[in-house]
C-alpha cells in the first residue's frame, strides 16, 4: 500500500518540501544579514503562514477533490486548531501579562473574572493542548457530519449549512462573555515549549515544522487516496447513488474522510497561531473559508501537489498585491480568478499540466507502431 | 372694576417678589423664585427663564430687575426695554446655586404648566409625572382644574397620582384612587412607580398597588409578545424580499448564486443614485479623469417623496440586465455544475463589492426615508414605525405579484415549466436558455427592488449584501426550493423565531440558535419544508 502511494511525483515533492523545509531556516539563520542569500526573519514567517495555508488547502482537496464534498466552512477547523494553540500560548504568559495575574489572561482579568472556565482547564499542558488540535475540530466534523451525512445533506446544501457552521461560530467567538477572547482574540504571546516566539530561532524552527506537518499532511493524503479507501471516496464523488447501491456505507466514507480533513486543517490552524502572533473570530469568516477553496480550485482540484501549490501561488499573489499600490484591484484580481478558473481552467494548474502530459503520451504510443496500442484507440485526442 | 384691583394687587404681589432678587442672598432669590412658580403672572415665566439662562440682571440702585433680551434689557414687571441703559458696573446678575437651580426647573415646570400652547402643557404634565415632586402638586391641581384640552387633563391628572402615591401625607383614599388610575394607564412607567412605593406606605395602599403592579405586568406581556411579533414580522418581511430572488435561481435553474447579496447591494445604491440626482435637480454621470460624461436636468417639482417610486423600477431594471449580464456570460457555461457555479457567483460577488467600493467610497452612503415612510404610530402599547410597516407590505406586494406572474402569465408557465422538466420543455418548443437568462434576470431584478426597501432600514454600503446573503440562504434551505411558499412560511417562521428568542438569548446567541435548528431541521426534512416530489429531487 505504502510503496504505491509513494510514486515518484510524491517522491519529488516531498523532497523539494524537505529541501525547503531544511534551506529557508539555514538562509535565515546561519547566512549574515548583509549576505544577498540571506532570508529576513519576516519572509521566514510570511512562509510559514503559506505552509500552514498549503496544508489547509490539502485538507479541503482530500474531502472536495477525492470526495465531492465541497465545505464552504473549513476554515472554522482552522480556526478551532488555532484557537486551541492560542490558548495554550495564552496559559503559557503567566503572570507576564499587562495585569500580572498568574492564573487568568489578560482579557480575563480585564472582564473581571475571578476563575479560568471549565474550558480553558489543562491548556497549560502543552501535550493536552496538542490533543485538542486534533480533538476539537475532529469532534466538531464528527457531529457535524454525522448529521449532515445521515441525512443526505449533499452537494450546495451541504455548502450552504457549512457556511453557515462558520458563520454561527464566528458570531459566538465574537463575544466577550464565550470566554475566548471576543473580538480581540488572543494575541501577545510569549513563549512556546519555553521558547520566545518572536525569537529567530523559534520562527525557524516553527517554519520546518509546519513543513514537517505539512509533508507528512501530504503522505497521509496520498497514502489514503491511494488505497481502497480512496478508491472508494472517488467512486462516491463520481457516482453516490450507484457506490450506495453497490453495498458501500457511503455516509461513513464520507464521515472518515470529512473529520480526518478537519484534524489537517486544526494542524495548520494550530501551526499558523504562533507564527502570526494572534487569533481573531476573523479567521472563522465565510469569506475566508471560500477563499480556501478558490486556492484548491486554482492548483486543481484532486491533485494533491496542486492544492500546496495553488495556496502558495494565491496567496504570493495577494501578499504582493495588498502591499502595494494595486491593494485596491486585489479583490477584483480575487473575483476574476473565482470565474476565470471556474470557466477556463476547471482542472487547475496541475490537474491541466498532468492532463497535457497525458495526452502527450497517448499519442506517443498511438504514433508508435505498437500491436498491443488497440485500447488507447478508444481516448479521444486530448491533446488538441 | 373688581378686575382692575386684582389684577393691580396681583401686579404688587409680583413687583414684591421681584424685589427679593434685588438682595444678592440665595435664600431670598429661592423666595422668590418659589412665589413666582406658585404665582400666576404671566410675566413670571420669562424672569424664571431668564433666571435659568443666567440673564437676570438686578439694579438694586433703581431697585428693579432687568431681563437681558439678547443685549436689549428690559424690565421685568413692564416688559419694557430700558432706554437709557445703566452702566454695566451698576447691575448685578442674578446668582445660583444647585438647590437653586432645582427650584428654578420646578417652578418652571409649575408655570409651563399653565403656557397657552397645548403641547407644552402635556410636555410639562409628563415632566412631573416622571419626578413626582410633590410640591408641584399644588401647581397640578391648579393646572387640573382650569384645564380644558382632553389629552392634558388626562396627563395631569396622571401626574397627580403619581405625586400622590409617593406622598406619605397624602390621605390613604386619593393614594388608593391613584393607584387605581396607574393601573388604568397600564404602562412601563406607571409600573416602576407602583413596584417601588417609599417605605411606610400603608398596607392598604401598598396591597393595592401590588394587585395593579401584577395586572399591568400581565397586560404588558401580552404587549410585549404583540411587539416582538411585530418586529418577528418586519424581519421576515426583509428576509422574504432578499430570498424570493434566491429562490427562484436556485428553485427554477438549481444555481447557487453567491452574488444575490450584492444584487440587494447594487438595488440600495440605485436608491442612492436616484435620491443624490433628485438633490442636485440633476442626474450626473460622469467618468473622473476621462472628461467623459453628461448631465440631464430633472423637473424641479420632483421631491425626494418619488425617489422610492422612481427607485423600484428603475432598481429592479438595472439589477435585472446585470444579472443577464451574467448569466450570458458566465453561469450559462456552468450549467450541471452547481459547485463550481457557485464558485464563480463568489468571484462575481467580490468584483461587484469591489467595483461599487471603487466607484461610490467604502463608507456608508444616506439614503433619506421620504416624508412617507418616517414617523411611527401607537397601537396600544405598541410602536410601529411607517418604514417596516411599509416594507412589510412590500414584501407581501412583491410576493403577491410574483406568484400571480408565474401563474398567469406566458413566462411564468415557461420557467415553470422549465423546473420541472427541462428536456420536455426544450422538446415542446420552448428556448430553455433564453428562459434560464429571463429566470436569472427576475430573481435579480427582485433582489434589486429588495434592496430598495433595505435601503431604507439599513447602512448602505459595498458590504450590504453580505450581512442577508447567509439568512437568505437559510430562508430557502428552511422553505425548500421550488415553491415560493416556502420561501414564505420560511422567511416569517425565521424572523418571527429569531425575534422570540432574542430575548432569551440576547440577539447573537438567538442567531446561533437558529443556525443550530436548521441543521437540525435538515435532518427531518432534508430538502426543506415544501420540498419538490418525484423526479424532479434528483434531478
Amino acid at each position: 500500500m505504502i510503496p504505491r502511494a509513494l510514486d515518484r511525483g510524491t517522491i519529488v515533492f516531498l523532497a523539494l518540501l524537505g529541501a525547503v523545509a531544511i534551506a529557508v531556516p539555514l538562509l535565515n539563520l546561519a547566512l549574515p544579514d548583509s549576505s544577498p542569500l540571506h532570508v529576513p526573519t519576516y519572509l521566514v514567517s510570511l512562509f510559514g503562514k503559506y505552509v500552514c495555508f498549503a496544508l489547509l488547502a490539502l485538507s479541503i482537496d482530500l474531502i472536495w477533490g477525492y470526495c465531492g464534498i465541497l465545505s464552504l466552512g473549513h476554515g472554522a477547523f482552522f480556526a478551532l486548531g488555532g484557537y486551541a494553540m492560542g490558548m495554550y500560548l495564552m496559559r503559557q504568559i503567566g503572570g507576564r501579562g499587562v495585569y500580572g495575574n498568574p492564573l487568568l489572561p489578560d482579557f480575563m482579568v480585564f472582564l473581571n473574572w475571578k476563575e479560568l472556565p471549565l474550558a480553558w482547564w489543562g491548556f497549560s499542558s502543552f501535550p493536552y493542548a496538542m490533543l485538542m488540535v486534533l480533538a476539537v475540530p475532529g469532534l466538531l466534523a464528527l457531529v457535524f457530519g454525522w448529521f449532515a451525512f445521515r441525512s443526505r445533506v449533499t452537494g450546495v446544501y451541504f455548502s450552504i449549512i457549512t457556511q453557515a457552521m462558520t458563520f454561527a461560530l464566528l458570531l459566538a467567538f465574537f463575544r466577550n462573555d464565550f470566554g475566548f477572547g471576543g473580538n480581540n482574540g488572543l494575541t501577545d504571546f510569549k513563549d512556546i515549549l519555553g521558547f520566545n516566539v518572536q525569537a529567530d530561532g523559534t520562527r525557524a524552527a516553527l517554519f520546518a515544522t509546519s513543513c514537517l506537518a505539512l509533508m507528512l499532511g501530504y503522505v497521509v493524503c496520498r497514502i489514503l487516496v491511494a488505497s481502497k479507501f480512496g478508491m472508494v471516496l472517488i467512486a462516491i464523488r463520481d457516482a453516490e447513488a450507484r457506490a450506495r447501491f453497490l453495498g458501500y456505507r457511503v455516509e461513513s466514507y464520507k464521515l472518515a474522510v470529512f473529520t480526518i480533513s478537519a484534524c489537517m486543517a486544526g494542524v495548520a490552524g494550530a501551526l499558523y497561531v504562533p507564527q502570526v502572533g494572534i487569533i481573531n473570530p476573523g479567521e472563522f469568516s465565510p469569506a475566508n473559508s471560500i477563499e480556501a477553496v478558490i486556492w484548491v480550485a486554482v492548483g486543481g482540484r484532486g491533485t494533491l501537489a496542486g492544492a500546496v501549490i495553488g495556496a502558495v501561488l494565491v496567496n504570493y499573489a495577494k501578499t504582493t498585491f495588498t502591499s502595494g499600490a494595486l491593494a485596491p484591484y486585489w479583490l477584483f484580481l480575487l473575483g476574476g480568478l473565482f470565474v476565470g478558473v471556474t470557466l477556463w481552467l476547471p482542472r487547475g494548474i496541475v490537474g491541466t499540466i498532468a492532463h497535457w502530459r497525458a495526452g502527450r503520451r497517448i499519442t506517443a504510443t498511438e504514433d508508435a507502431p505498437d500491436p498491443s496500442g488497440a485500447a488507447v484507440a478508444t481516448k479521444p485526442q486530448a491533446a488538441e | 372694576m373688581l378686575f382692575v384691583g386684582v389684577s393691580a394687587a396681583r401686579a404688587d404681589a409680583f413687583d414684591d417678589t421681584l424685589q427679593k432678587f434685588l438682595t444678592d442672598s440665595y435664600t431670598d432669590t429661592e423666595a422668590g423664585v418659589t412665589a413666582l412658580g406658585a404665582g400666576g403672572d404671566v410675566r413670571a415665566f420669562a424672569v424664571v427663564k431668564a433666571l435659568q439662562d443666567g440673564r437676570l440682571l438686578a439694579d438694586p440702585a433703581a431697585r428693579r430687575v432687568l431681563i437681558d433680551d439678547g443685549g436689549a434689557l428690559k424690565d421685568a414687571a413692564t416688559g419694557a426695554v430700558v432706554s437709557p441703559a445703566p452702566p454695566p458696573a451698576d447691575l448685578k446678575r442674578v446668582r445660583l446655586n444647585n438647590r437653586l437651580r432645582r427650584a428654578v426647573e420646578a417652578a418652571l415646570g409649575a408655570l409651563t404648566l399653565r403656557a397657552p400652547d397645548p403641547a407644552r402643557r402635556l410636555d410639562a404634565a409628563q415632566a412631573v409625572f416622571k419626578s413626582r415632586d410633590a410640591g408641584a402638586l399644588p401647581a397640578v391641581e391648579a393646572a387640573l382644574s382650569q384645564e380644558t384640552d382632553t389629552r392634558v387633563k388626562s396627563a395631569l391628572a396622571m401626574a397627580r397620582a403619581a405625586i400622590l402615591i409617593t406622598s406619605p401625607d397624602a390621605p390613604e383614599a386619593a393614594r388608593i384612587e391613584a393607584v387605581g388610575m396607574l393601573r388604568e394607564r397600564g404602562d412601563q412607567s406607571a409600573l416602576a412607580l407602583l413596584s417601588a412605593l417609599p417605605p411606610g406606605t400603608p398596607a392598604t395602599v401598598q396591597g393595592a398597588a401590588d394587585s395593579a403592579a401584577a395586572a399591568i405586568r400581565n397586560r404588558l406581556q401580552i404587549w410585549e409578545t404583540a411587539q416582538n411579533a411585530w418586529y418577528g414580522v418586519s424581519l421576515g418581511s426583509v428576509l422574504l424580499l432578499a430570498a424570493i430572488g434566491l429562490a427562484i435561481t436556485f428553485g427554477v435553474m438549481g444555481v447557487i448564486n453567491m452574488a444575490h447579496g450584492e444584487m440587494v447591494m447594487l438595488g440600495a445604491y440605485t436608491t442612492f443614485v436616484v435620491q443624490e440626482a433628485i438633490r442636485q435637480k440633476a442626474f450626473t454621470f460622469a467618468i473622473p479623469g476621462t472628461g467623459i460624461g453628461f448631465s440631464l436636468p430633472l423637473p424641479a417639482a420632483l421631491t425626494l417623496d418619488w425617489s422610492l417610486p422612481i427607485a423600484v423600477p428603475l432598481a429592479f431594471v438595472v439589477t435585472g440586465m446585470v444579472g443577464i449580464l451574467i448569466e450570458k456570460s458566465v453561469i450559462r457555461f456552468l450549467y450541471g455544475r452547481p459547485l463550481e457555479t457557485l464558485l464563480a457567483t463568489w468571484g462575481i460577488s467580490l468584483i461587484l463589492q469591489q467595483a461599487v467600493r471603487t466607484a461610490f467610497g467604502p463608507t456608508n452612503k444616506e439614503v433619506s426615508n421620504p416624508s412617507w415612510m418616517s414617523g411611527a404610530f401607537e397601537l396600544g402599547q405598541l410602536s410601529i414605525t411607517y418604514n417596516r410597516l411599509w416594507i412589510v407590505c412590500f414584501s407581501l406586494a412583491t410576493f403577491a405579484m410574483l406568484l400571480a406572474m408565474l401563474r398567469w402569465t406566458r413566462l411564468g408557465l415557461e420557467m415553470r415549466a422549465v423546473t420541472q422538466n427541462r428536456g420536455m420543455a426544450a422538446c415542446v418548443g420552448i428556448r430553455t436558455a433564453r428562459i434560464d437568462a429571463l429566470t436569472f434576470g427576475l430573481g435579480s431584478g427582485i433582489a434589486g427592488i429588495a434592496g430598495v426597501a433595505l435601503s431604507q432600514i439599513d447602512n448602505v454600503s459595498p458590504n450590504l449584501g453580505q450581512s442577508y446573503i447567509i439568512d437568505s440562504f437559510m430562508v430557502v434551505v428552511f422553505g425548500g426550493v421550488g415553491n415560493l411558499w416556502g420561501t414564505l412560511v420560511g422567511a416569517f417562521t425565521l424572523g418571527i423565531a429569531n425575534k422570540f428568542l432574542e430575548p432569551f438569548a440576547g440577539a447573537v446567541l438567538g442567531k446561533i440558535a437558529i443556525l443550530v435548528l436548521i441543521i437540525l431541521f435538515i435532518q427531518r426534512r432534508p430538502r426543506g419544508l415544501f420540498a419538490l416530489k418525484g423526479r424532479a429531487v434528483e434531478a
